[in-house]
């Protein structure tokens, strides 16, 4: 069966499957007011023994629990302790003569269910939160004993309908090797934590998880999200070799984390990382990454009923910039059309929004929001190095207005006396053909370029990368896109620019060599990609690279190219 | 009776975490506490009506509060908007 894989890894064990009792309700009516006060009694002592256990888990020396288990546990402390919970459930038992089980089942039932009709991702994973409250009351209205006390054989998988912070905190996970999940999605507790202990987990993988029976053969791919229970013969082996190899890569990833990007004759490359928010900073520092090369904004103008002004864009770039602790940060001015849309910005449907208003295009159309976020922007640029790069670029009259627009914010910061780096670098996007065709006259214009591999190639190609029936003729190894990135790349050079790379192909390993080759400078990819990319590199010679360059330009075609490359790279 | 507003600066909103810090400082004064978003309002002393508002980053919310300490409690209150709030 097939999940969400959300946590990469391989796991191969039993199964321990745990299922929670469904809460039923009872539905006595109670006849006395001896019995309703009685029910509330019941309620309000449940609550005590709830936090009792809470407390109980917050104290216990064996779990060494972490600033982040604190706080969720203190959190389930003020729901348990809830005023506006038990104001309602009490109401449920005067008013309705309901049991104090059945009044709590009722209750979380109404909130789990507000919460799952929420429109924002976070909250609706609050819901199994509220769940797990609710569940945790009832226990002690019930006295059903501890579902807590569980023991594990090595290698266990654990299956489950959810996990909720109480379970993962409470599970010893030191023997769990993996989890899979009936329900959660990316953002559920059961992933959170599976990424932070660095183990295997699928969630969403449906009704037919709950087939699987206590020991069960288990083997679980945390990257593809497959799920096989009691598999042949055949599926074990191939699994048990994926399992030694992936350790095996972890530990050789994990040694060259901390080795600067040299090849073995003494070429060196700039490993940065692509990130939407301060938060992603985190995974670049673990991973060995020297720098984002690609700090998109359109996260911050999404999900929201109006534009953030500067005050809150200077906030969230600066908070990325200290989180970056003076490694140097590639900001790119918004980026939002095509497939980004704004809720409170009317971009009127277009029959092709990929070649229509986005990007810098509704920049310098909208030359009042520009100047707010490159004012933001600069600000930030006192805290750390910065450098702006703007999306889109077509002409060299773009480049020149944007330089402009941006010539104007640090004059007004100026004069209103306010602080910014004299040392802000000026970068762009190559992404149309007509731009990587020019690179000679850009280049005059420009810092650095930032090779953008996604929309070059739907451009040069005229394939929409989102129509799946021509997914097939998306091809970043095209001669023709190829060619154009060389063009690039030999421009930056003759005209003394720094020349990156922040799409898609700069995290293929198939590609890393022949970009190597053509002397791409500046690799910018998702953290997660970066070991394997500096592990090619520290693995290699600059002398072979070009090699593989020279021999890959003279190709006719991208079957010959990537057949050759699969070859070299094996 | 005192009443505030604040524009939510973290990217995240009113997360579980950033909200149990509130319910806890609230339930340190004596003074009555209630958040407002639009045309809602609860009591801060609750967390299952704070989350219930699902405040997301940039949204503008309203704390009054009314009570004998309210002004040593706003004091608290507006330090947790603008700078804990950030932190958490």
């Amino acid at each position: 069966m097939k999940g969400v894989g959300v946590s990469p890894g391989i796991a191969i064990g039993r199964a321990f499957v745990i299922k929670k009792n469904a809460p039923a309700t009872n539905g006595i009516v109670l006849k006395s007011q001896a019995e309703i006060a009685a029910e509330i009694d019941r309620f309000d002592s449940s609550v005590v023994n709830a936090l009792g256990e809470i407390d109980a888990i917050k104290n216990s020396s064996q779990l060494m629990l972490t600033d982040d288990d604190i706080a969720i546990l203190e959190t389930q402390v003020e729901l348990i302790n809830d005023p506006q919970i038990r104001e309602d459930v009490v109401a449920k038992i005067e008013t309705e003569k309901k049991t104090a089980n059945d009044a709590l089942i009722e209750i979380t039932a109404g909130i789990v269910a507000l919460f799952e009709s929420m429109d924002d991702e976070y909250m609706r994973a609050r819901s199994s939160d509220f769940q797990d409250i609710g569940n945790r009351i009832l226990k002690y209205i019930n006295r059903t004993g501890d579902i807590n006390a569980r023991s594990f054989q090595p290698d266990t998988i654990v299956i489950a309908d959810d996990l909720t912070p109480s379970d993962t905190i409470t599970l010893d996970l030191n023997l769990v090797t993996g989890f899979a999940t009936q329900a959660g999605s990316r953002t559920s507790h059961a992933a959170i934590i599976a990424k932070s202990k660095g183990l295997p987990a699928v969630v969403a993988c449906g009704d037919e998880l709950m087939t699987i029976n206590h020991n069960d053969f288990i083997i679980l791919d945390g990257l593809s999200g497959l799920v096989y229970v009691n598999p042949g013969e055949e599926i074990i082996s191939r699994y048990s070799a994926k399992s030694a190899s992936f350790r095996q890569q972890a530990e050789v990833l994990k040694e060259v984390k901390d080795k600067p990007a040299i090849t073995a004759d003494g070429k060196r490359v700039t490993l940065f990382a692509n990130i939407s928010s301060a938060e992603d900073l985190d995974m670049v520092h673990d991973n060995g990454g020297e720098g984002v090369g690609l700090f998109r904004t359109e996260m911050l103008f999404m999900d929201r009923d109006t534009f953030p002004d500067e005050e809150e864009q200077f906030g969230f770039y600066k908070k990325a910039v200290l989180q970056a602790k003076g490694k140097p940060i590639i900001i790119r001015t918004i980026d939002i059309g095509g497939d980004k849309h704004l809720s409170y910005f009317n971009l009127l449907p277009e029959l092709n929004p990929f070649l229509g208003y986005r990007a810098i295009r509704i920049s310098l159309d909208q030359e009042g929001l520009f100047m707010v976020q490159l004012k933001a922007i600069l600000r930030a640029s006192a805290f750390g190095p910065v450098s702006i790069m703007f999306p889109m670029i077509s002409n060299v009259k773009e480049i020149r207005d944007a330089k402009l627009v941006l010539n104007k914010a640090k004059t007004a910061l100026i004069e209103a006396g306010i602080a910014f780096s004299d040392d802000v670098k000026v970068g762009m996007m190559i992404e149309i053909p007509s731009a990587a065709v020019t690179a000679d006259i850009l280049a005059k214009e420009v810092d650095f370029f930032s090779i953008g591999t996604n929309d070059l190639c739907q451009y040069t190609l005229a394939v929409d990368r989102m129509n799946e029936k021509i997914t097939h003729l998306y091809d970043p190894f095209n001669p023709g896109v190829l060619r154009l990135i060389l063009n690039v790349i030999e421009q930056g050079r003759e005209h003394n620019i720094h020349v990156g790379m922040c799409g898609e192909m700069a995290s293929d390993p198939l590609a890393t060599l022949l970009l190597l080759g053509m002397g791409l400078a500046e690799f910018s990819m998702s953290a997660a990609s970066i070991p394997t990319i500096k592990n090619i590199m520290i693995n290699n010679t600059e002398v072979r690279a070009k090699q593989v360059c020279r021999q890959v330009m003279a190709m006719d075609s991208s079957d010959k190219i990537i057949a050759y490359l699969k070859e070299i790279t094996q | 009776m005192i009443t505030k507003h604040y524009v939510i600066t973290s990217v995240q909103g009113m997360h579980a975490r950033p909200a149990t810090q509130l319910v806890k400082l609230a339930k340190g004064f004596k003074a009555t506490t209630s958040l407002k978003k639009g045309d809602k309002t609860v009591k801060l002393n609750s967390l299952l009506n704070i989350l219930s508002l699902s405040i997301k980053g940039g949204e503008t919310v309203s704390v009054i509060i009314d009570g004998e300490d309210e002004v040593s409690a706003a004091v608290i209150i507006d330090d947790f908007f603008t700078k804990q709030l950030k932190e958490l």
